[in-house]
């Protein structure tokens, strides 16, 4: 088990320096020279070499790249151009909102979306069963923007019950912080309910068709204990698997529902960092955010010996 | 013709469909959701190509006494905040996401098949390949390609290379995983044995076995890239603001949304009735060329 978790770690350094690496050459491959954006406007020639000595943008680019990446073990993601500011510190002001949202869909996603998957396995062939499938194929069809505005026409704009933009702290009231994250939080998750009900549903159904499950059935256990108890727990894998690679859509999807909502939130500020072109910003964001991907992953590895105890790494 | 053929006709039709045509008819017939599928796409193919001449006006044209009419009888779709037709808009906006998720599902499949087949058969290169897509796979497709859009030129050309790039990942993997299984085959080893060169090999042995998969999974593609080209387009790092795309109009929609809804309503629908389409078309066609799956997605 020990091993396996080494191993396994020793991989996500691995897959996390290539991601730094790439996030690096990006960087390094963009057109103009960032001593000049930084030295402004009424830089001499002498200004910008200075900058170019300061930042050692002169020096090879694997020499940058060692320097960047000791700096980023150190916790210093670099400088925002337009802001002067650390992006770490850009980063953490924002954090919150977005981690508010994200962590609201995925725990009601995956409440939503389990029993719907199991219960369109146990009934599959029924018009349930096809009404589930049915809002899955549109759930992977509406873009997040497109429902997302659909649900603000509809709940803010025509029956006025909920806010159509902004954010609260949580300070301000528990009901008035929920308030404004109920519509994002449906808005981003309706995708993520759609693909995790339909590899529930499929992996459901592999496994109701074994045989210890008719075993189960036939030495009298209550169908809702072989569902829950037999079928769910050894479907499980695949559901978590599902679960964590999902979080590349609701990373994807927080950008923009982040925008639609006008949440202050990371994806907000990555979307300001585009078109300020802030290199820095976006790939500070880049790294944390496939940072918390892998991370993601890798504890959905590890979760698997706890669903099924024959697995030994 | 056959001799026999006179004798009983249908002998000299084609009877011997390919056995993957045939399993497309019955999977068409079984999924009439496919068949719908590919109506709404070829609609709005021709919608695309015919776009000039459905009753649209320059979709650039702007005109600021008609700013912000809500649809009506001459415009159907209403107008923008500069006195466009959202209508023609909408309508030239069609081009844009069929050509990117097009493009993206040709050049992604090219590209994934030919780095997939050499690295899941040259093992050396596997390991740091794949150890590369997994790098790249781990940085979520909308942000990488936000990330490429961020360093070049708003261009339709650069919004098909950043998203190409990727989905890229997704194609090298499963295109590895099918090569792995297939070189264990009988006829991969006999082929081997019989002295086949590797080129001939993978060209004649493996690519055909990954044909059906590779086609299903394009059609994914597709559907994703046109979402991904209008969310970039939406938060302003795509298709530049001089072509009418369904993401730009959306985005010039944004900060109307109380007034003018049909801004977002018309290319929002549009947009997903498409991807839409495509999805339900590639269901049918998993169903129709892996039976396996079928039963169980």
């Amino acid at each position: 088990m020990i091993a396996y978790i080494v191993r396994r770690l020793f991989s996500t350094i691995v897959v996390m320096a290539v991601v730094a690496f790439v996030v690096f050459s990006l960087l390094y491959l963009t057109p103009g020279d960032p001593a000049a954006v930084i030295a402004g406007d009424i830089a001499t020639d002498e200004d910008i070499r200075l900058i170019h000595a300061r930042l050692g943008l002169d020096e090879p680019f694997l020499v940058q790249f060692g320097r960047w990446v000791w700096a980023l073990l150190h916790g210093d993601l670099g400088t925002s151009i337009f802001t002067n500011l650390p992006v770490t510190q850009l980063i953490g002001q924002r954090i919150e909102p977005t981690v508010a949202l994200t962590l609201c869909t995925l725990t009601v996603a995956i409440l939503v979306a389990v029993p719907l998957g199991v219960v369109a396995a146990a009934k599959a062939g029924t018009w349930l069963d096809r009404a589930v499938m049915a809002f899955s194929v549109l759930g992977f069809s509406v873009p997040v923007f497109v429902f997302a505005y659909i649900l603000i026409l509809t709940f803010s704009v025509q029956l006025d019950w909920l806010p159509v933009q902004g954010y609260r702290n949580i300070r301000d009231g528990v009901w008035e912080w929920l308030r404004h994250l109920i519509l994002p939080s449906i808005a981003l998750g309706t995708v993520y309910v759609a693909l995790i009900a339909r590899m529930t549903r499929a992996s459901m159904l592999d496994v109701l068709s074994q045989d210890y499950i008719r075993t189960a059935a036939a030495k009298g256990l209550a169908p809702d204990q072989v569902l829950i108890g037999h079928a769910l727990k050894n479907a499980a894998i695949p559901i978590m698997t599902i679960i964590g690679m999902g979080i590349a859509l609701l990373i994807s999807g927080a950008i923009v529902t982040e925008t639609v909502f006008a949440l202050p939130g990371v994806g907000r500020l990555t979307v300001d960092a585009i078109l300020r072109r802030d290199y820095p910003i976006i790939q500070g964001v880049i790294l944390i955010f496939s940072a918390v991907y892998v991370l993601v992953n890798l504890l959905v590895d590890l979760s698997y010996v706890f669903f099924d105890p024959r697995i030994r790494y | 013709m056959s001799a026999l053929a006179f004798i009983d006709p249908s002998i000299a039709s084609p009877k011997s469909v390919s056995p993957t045509w045939r399993r497309f008819r019955d999977a068409f017939r079984r999924h009439p959701t496919a068949l719908i599928g590919g109506v709404i796409l070829i609609c709005m193919v021709a919608i695309a190509i015919f776009a000039p001449w459905l009753g649209t006006i320059d979709p650039q044209a702007v005109a600021p006494i008609k700013r912000l009419k809500p649809p009506s009888a001459d415009f159907w779709f209403g107008t923008d905040m500069l006195g466009r037709d959202v209508y023609s808009r909408v309508v030239y906006g069609a081009r844009v996401s069929l050509i990117v998720g097009l493009a993206v599902a040709m050049f992604s499949t090219v590209l994934g098949v030919a780095i997939g087949l050499v690295t899941g058969y040259v093992r050396a290169l596997d390991a740091v390949v794949m150890r590369v897509m997994d790098g790249l796979m781990s940085i979520p497709s909308v942000l990488l390609a936000i990330a490429l859009m961020a360093l070049t030129k708003a261009s339709v050309g650069n919004v098909i290379a950043a998203i190409t790039l990727a989905e890229v990942p997704r194609v090298v993997r499963l295109v590895r995983s099918l090569v792995l299984t297939l070189r264990e085959q009988p006829y991969v080893e006999a082929a081997i044995a019989s002295g086949t060169t590797l080129p001939r090999i993978l060209m004649r042995h493996i690519l055909p076995n990954i044909v059906a998969p590779l086609l299903v999974q394009g059609t994914y593609v597709c559907g994703s890239a046109m979402i991904t080209e209008a969310i970039l387009s939406f938060i302003g790092a795509g298709t530049p603001p001089n072509i009418p795309s369904w993401g730009n109009i959306m985005a010039e929609g944004r900060s109307l949304i109380q007034i003018a809804g049909y801004l977002i309503l018309f290319p929002g629908i549009c947009l997903s009735l498409t991807v839409l389409a495509v999805n339900l078309l590639g269901d049918g066609m998993r169903d129709a060329l892996d039976p396996r799956l079928a039963r169980r997605m």
